[in-house]
């Protein structure tokens, strides 16, 4: 009888600490954290940064070590975390045993919420029984994403905090979209040669659909493509947006690229990489700083923006350490990133 | 006319007449007789009146494609028959010494380390060199065995030994950007060809063809035993060192311009020996004839059938295969 009764007080007891509120993931999957999350693995870069952003305290390590350049974006005892690996989407390089010697109450991966992570997020969680969260990663989708971390990591106050400036920051973009007159056709080339682009849909080129520019390779099935030098030339973008400094410095000495209009008319922009991705890669919250800066160089009459500020205080924000002003030189200052 | 030289004249003017329709075909339309004010002016010297993007697509774009997908197709089918010639094997390809791995190494550490166009394919130049380097080096030295099984198993080995190197720099790129970069070199692609990969590569295929034809009906002799071959008085050793120098220079230039293609050095060797047998000096004009025509006919379908750039080694196989297998059946000819 007593042993009985001690076995129910356990489980009582237990259900209370570790069995909390269930919640729904973005994959439809139930996730019952524990009551008081104090440390998060974040499964890929793009959750990294938004478990980061909101508790950077939690966060259990980054995906990958802080390259020497990064580093001196964010403060000092955040950039030196450990390396811990991704864990699952383009193969896992973390060791699960790693994952949970990192005392971690909660996974979490913000990207794609298909069937193969949402099957790899649940064997993750059945072998590890620590709850594993997935959650959409596109740039619209970002505020409710941070709501939804925020309470699972019971962080909502920050969390919330963050979505409503995202939000804002968004609905200000779509509305100078809106006022804009003119759409220019951009083509977005990436790799070395440039010949590699993302077709309608791709998560590559979300940032141009949020703009509502016209993307040349519209045609393209989504996903990334290699596509010919003719047919760039047929679609003779107006505008050609790329991440790859070697094919940027490349367009200018090559006779074959100067046959296009956006060549032509000097306007190839280069986007900045540091401490993540403006434009494309890692596709997470980052990527709002591409849209002001992409958005300034199509629609240069309504986007009348201050993009140091607006870099200023989305690193203040997300990054928790704002850039100086000789950071803000070198990111902005950078050949090819903003007209001449 | 004997049916040899039938399989001459048909093969040489089915290249002519593809590399025409290469010429004429693409995503950007440019029309025949275009093409040939353009052409005449060039030759003429005069002055054209023609659009000036027709001028970029013809000597720019689609002009350096076509002729290197001859290069490459023909560099590839020549290294694979000498190859098949020399190790008395039809399973051999131009890559069974490690050129083409070597040179993916190289092309993948360049992609890895951020570097540009021309660094990518120097990389994957020189890593193609020396990887047979090495191979042919370990190889010559492992002594008290057969040199040919030496060299090839020493081949075998270093290819898998840079494959996991590969796998490695794969598994360390960034997920987002040099991995995508990675794949899509490793599958080839003649889509970002420029005039002056042209200018680089073809002299180099030149250059290792010049002693393919020179010595073309010695290499008849490296297919008997070496003592054999050493009683006619040919320094088999040399001869072969010579051989594999030339077949490497050939087939890295190719794969340092257009990544890797598979199926035409294996095959299209085969297709010509079925049409003119054995004898090495018959056997490469047409395989080159072959190789130029087949890989010009798939990299065209490549560019042309959709929006985006197909790999020409998905096609190599889809279209290569049936019509290998035909030929197969047609012939009766012996090995």
């Amino acid at each position: 009888m007593s042993r009985f009764f001690v076995l129910t007080l356990l489980t009582f007891l237990g259900k209370a600490c570790f069995a909390q509120s269930a919640a729904v993931d973005a994959s439809g999957r139930e996730i019952r954290p524990p009551a008081k999350v104090e440390r998060v693995y974040a499964a890929g870069p793009p959750a990294s940064l938004l478990v980061f952003a909101i508790a950077p305290d939690k966060l259990t390590g980054w995906t990958r070590a802080m390259r020497p350049n990064e580093v001196e974006f964010f403060p000092e005892r955040y950039a030196n975390l450990p390396e811990l690996g991704r864990l699952t989407g383009r193969g896992n390089t973390a060791n699960v045993e790693m994952v949970l010697n990192a005392k971690t109450g909660l996974i979490v991966d913000v990207g794609s919420t298909g069937p193969t992570l949402a099957s790899l997020a649940s064997q993750v969680q059945e072998q590890t029984r620590i709850p594993y969260a997935l959650f959409d990663g596109s740039i619209e989708s970002t505020p409710a994403t941070l709501r939804a971390l925020g309470r699972l990591m019971g962080n909502e106050a920050p969390a919330e905090k963050l979505a409503a400036w995202y939000e804002r920051e968004l609905g200000d973009l779509k509305q100078r979209v809106s006022r804009a007159k003119e759409h220019p056709l951009v083509y977005y080339g990436r790799s070395a040669s440039g010949l590699q682009t993302g077709g309608k849909g791709s998560i590559n080129v979300e940032a141009l659909e949020v703009l509502g520019a016209r993307n040349a390779a519209a045609e393209a099935r989504a996903g990334l493509v290699t596509v010919s030098f003719e047919q760039v030339l047929l679609w003779n973008p107006e505008v050609i947006l790329t991440t790859d400094p070697n094919f940027w410095k490349s367009v200018w000495t090559d006779s074959r690229w100067r046959a296009v209009s956006a060549v032509e008319q000097n306007r190839v922009y280069l986007s900045p990489h540091l401490p993540f991705g403006w434009f494309d890669f890692p596709p997470g919250a980052n990527r709002l700083l591409g849209l002001w800066w992409a958005g300034k160089l199509l629609y240069p009459q309504v986007f009348d923006v201050d993009l140091r500020a607006k870099v200023t205080e989305f690193h203040r924000l997300f990054y928790h350490r704002e850039p100086t002003a000789a950071q803000l030189d070198a990111l902005l200052g950078e050949p090819g990133v903003l007209p001449k | 006319m004997t049916s040899r030289s039938i399989s001459y004249v048909v093969a040489a003017g089915a290249l002519v007449a593809l590399t025409a329709l290469a010429f004429a075909v693409g995503r950007y339309p440019v029309s025949l007789s275009e093409i040939v004010s353009l052409l005449a002016s060039k030759i003429t010297g005069s002055v054209n009146t023609l659009p000036p993007n027709v001028e970029t697509v013809v000597m720019q774009v689609r002009g350096p494609r076509v002729l290197a997908a001859l290069v490459v197709g023909a560099a590839l089918a020549a290294a694979g028959t000498a190859y098949q010639g020399m190790f008395r094997n039809p399973l051999v390809s131009p890559d069974i010494l490690g050129v083409s791995t070597g040179a993916a190494l190289g092309a993948v550490l360049a992609i890895f380390l951020s570097l540009n166009v021309i660094s990518i394919q120097l990389f994957a130049f020189g890593g193609g060199l020396a990887a047979v380097g090495l191979v042919y080096w370990i190889g010559s030295r492992l002594r008290g065995h057969d040199p040919l099984l030496a060299l090839v198993l020493t081949g075998v080995v270093i290819g898998t030994l840079l494959g996991s190197v590969i796998a490695l720099l794969k598994y360390l790129a960034d997920p987002y950007n040099q991995l995508p970069a990675i794949t899509y070199w490793l599958l080839g692609s003649l889509a970002a060809i420029a005039p002056r990969d042209l200018a680089a590569a073809a002299p180099l295929a030149l250059a290792g063809l010049a002693p393919m034809l020179l010595l073309r009906w010695r290499m008849n002799l490296l297919a008997l035993p070496d003592d054999e071959a050493r009683a006619l008085g040919v320094d088999t050793r040399r001869l072969r060192a010579l051989i594999v120098a030339a077949a490497t220079l050939m087939t890295a230039a190719a794969v340092a311009v257009s990544g890797i293609i598979g199926w035409v050095g294996l095959l299209i060797p085969h297709a010509a020996r079925l049409l003119v047998g054995p004898d090495f000096g018959r056997l490469l004009p047409l395989a080159m004839l072959l190789g130029a025509a087949f890989l010009l006919g798939v990299d065209t379908l490549c560019r042309t059938l959709v929006t985006i750039e197909i790999p020409p080694g998905v096609l190599t196989a889809l279209i290569g295969t049936p019509a290998f297998l035909w030929l197969f059946a047609l012939a009766r000819r012996s090995w």
